[in-house]
């Protein structure tokens, strides 16, 4: 997937403006910023729910502008930041909705369209509760089935944004290793929104960090998480310590930067 | 799909809903000074009736039945598509105003009789405008961004349904007897309605219904968010437009003839929803046979209660079944369960 010189406005104030960078198959990667940045504008973009004002979203060569939603919708997933859900639908009813863009209208779902659900409900660990309401369920539990039902998508590519809100620090955990075993496991490609550094350290192959409406720092996950980047970008006095065991980064936060730090 | 659990009760509920509609129906049927017995109604139906009683069968009690099960079933499938596209459990077509917009509507062509558009699509056609043009006030009001807030909008639709029934209330103290009272278009009348009016409202209601249920599958999808539906491929524009258009339109259908009936779209799809679960594909159609019987036994009632004919207005037992419950869901707000 290719995003082309990507610009969108609300109200002719620009939200992001010239975004220009690939990503590529197989991959997690992390679109990371300060709230308000427009990382979740640029997300929305990436599977039509906004369409952009200029420049264009590129996927297998073909221009989104030129997809129906319905089309999109099986090759792009996506778990939005809310995922209230008042009304009490079961867990298999919620998954099974991930195969609507597989059906005609009118259609029902196929004996094909249940296995593919119960499929996605035994990846994300939730075969156990199908029949449970999730209006009864914890934040954590409505994330995985959610999680479910965009695999039942059958998706090349899985949207989050800000998959990590409103968890417990386990549930962050167990939702991203999941997510993360599937890109390795099965090829998905993952693009995280998020501000959590430390979990995007931990979870990302690579890194577009946004700031003031464009990219700031692109590139593998310990080349952008520099303490240059995170003062500027973040305002925040931080660092990364590389775990002897595994090489992997981790990063220490220590302190907010004092405005006058935050000039320099 | 639908929980094994799930699919076997909505069987059985079209059943007893069947039944109870059979029963009310032959209620309503054989409501007279002297109640008739069914093989004297049943007389009446096959044409074998020598007696008078055809015309207390087929030209006061038939009508009803028809218009009672029509408008109460638009106002059950009403209040479900409501409820669940504006993910508001308590949304009705009442409760938001719509069907006083639907009776200025339906008022004003019958006071304002224009020559060259007859009465039977004046009337329907100017309640839609007027219902169409409140559904989009409240809506307007109440949505932020992509939400629309559950408060806001129970009381926008409170505040324009208080504006549009004083608006209504002018209107019939100027005309004087040239269009329906005060009360009619306050709490609705089953009584009164010609075949030719009838026969005008059932392939609207029928039409509506098709429509809104054969986007069941997309109202599931909103249910949970529009950035869900849209994650889905659901064209959520197009589709909100055309549910917003066609629940007017079969709310208008429902208003206009016979006034406003209060509290049967809120309730009906509500307890569907407790016994069948949410699934709009199978609570659309369960709405509509639910919210015909309903409305039928509740216009029995009214004649059983004060039993002197039509006297008693329709809207005052559906009230006072009704606000209670209302009461009740405000109280309750949301249970372990969810709606």
């Amino acid at each position: 997937m290719r995003i082309e010189n990507l610009s969108f406005y609300y109200r002719s104030k620009p939200v992001i403006e010239g975004i220009d960078f690939e990503i590529e198959e197989g991959e997690v990667i992390g679109i990371l910023g300060p709230n308000g940045c427009g990382k979740t504008t640029l997300l929305r973009n990436l599977n039509k729910n906004l369409n952009p004002k200029s420049g264009c979203v590129m996927l297998d060569g073909t221009d989104l502008k030129d997809m129906e939603k319905k089309e999109i919708a099986r090759i792009i997933s996506s778990i939005p930041q809310s995922n209230e859900i008042k009304f009490a639908f079961s867990v298999r009813e919620i998954v099974a909705m991930g195969r609507m863009p597989f059906q005609e209208f009118l259609q029902g779902e196929s004996k094909k369209d249940m296995e593919i659900v119960e499929d996605a409900m035994e990846k994300t660990g939730i075969t156990h509760m199908a029949d449970r309401y999730v209006s009864t369920m914890s934040g954590g539990e409505r994330q995985k089935v959610i999680i479910a039902r965009a695999l039942a998508q059958t998706p090349k590519i899985l949207l989050m944004d800000e998959p990590t809100l409103h968890l417990d620090i386990s549930a962050q955990f167990d939702i991203l290793n999941m997510v993360h075993k599937l890109s390795r496991e099965e090829g998905l490609t993952v693009v995280i929104v998020s501000h959590d550094l430390p979990m995007a350290a931990r979870y990302c192959d690579r890194i577009v960090m946004i700031h003031d409406h464009n990219i700031h720092a692109i590139g593998k996950t310990e080349d952008v998480l520099t303490q240059e980047n995170m003062k500027v970008v973040f305002g925040v006095k931080a660092d990364t310590v590389r775990d002897p065991d595994t090489g992997k980064i981790f990063v220490r936060l220590f302190d907010s930067c004092t405005s006058s730090e935050k000039r320099t | 799909m639908m929980n094994t659990g799930r699919s076997a009760r909505i069987w059985l509920i079209v059943g007893v809903l069947i039944l109870a509609l059979i029963a009310v129906s032959y209620l309503e049927l054989s409501w007279a000074p002297r109640r008739l017995t069914i093989s004297e109604v049943w007389a009446v139906i096959v044409g074998s009736d020598i007696t008078f009683n055809d015309v207390i069968v087929l030209k006061i009690n038939a009508p009803r039945v028809a218009l009672g099960f029509f408008v109460g079933g638009a106002l059950g499938v009403a209040g479900a598509v409501m409820q669940a596209m504006f993910r508001n459990p308590m949304a009705s077509p009442y409760i938001l105003g719509l069907s006083s917009g639907a009776s200025l509507g339906a008022a004003m062509a019958m006071l304002f009789t224009i020559s060259f558009i007859p009465y039977l699509i004046a009337v329907p056609l100017l309640a839609f405008v007027f219902c169409m043009m409140t559904m989009l006030f409240v809506y307007s009001v109440a949505r932020v961004g992509s939400e629309t807030h559950m408060e806001t909008l129970l009381l926008a639709g409170i505040a324009i349904s208080a504006l549009l029934q004083a608006v209504v209330s002018l209107l019939t103290f100027i005309a004087g007897d040239k269009i329906e009272s005060v009360v009619f278009w306050g709490m609705g009348s089953l009584s009164g309605s010609s075949w030719n009016e009838i026969f005008t409202i059932i392939p609207i209601i029928s039409l509506s219904f098709v429509i809104l249920a054969a986007y069941a599958k997309d109202l599931n999808a909103l249910m949970m968010g529009d950035v869900h539906a849209m994650d889905l491929g659901v064209d959520v524009k197009k589709v909100r437009l055309i549910l917003l258009i066609v629940s007017s339109m079969i709310t208008a259908a429902a208003v206009c003839f016979a006034g406003t009936i209060g509290f049967v779209g809120l309730i009906i799809p509500h307890i569907l929803r407790i016994l069948t679960g949410p699934d709009n594909r199978s609570l659309i159609p369960l709405s509509f046979l639910a919210g015909g019987a309903y409305l039928i036994l509740c216009d029995y009632l009214a004649h059983v209660i004060y039993p002197s004919m039509g006297i008693l207005p329709i809207g005052v037992i559906t009230a006072l079944i009704g606000a209670p419950y209302f009461v009740y869901l405000l109280r309750r707000r949301k249970t372990e369960m969810g709606w």
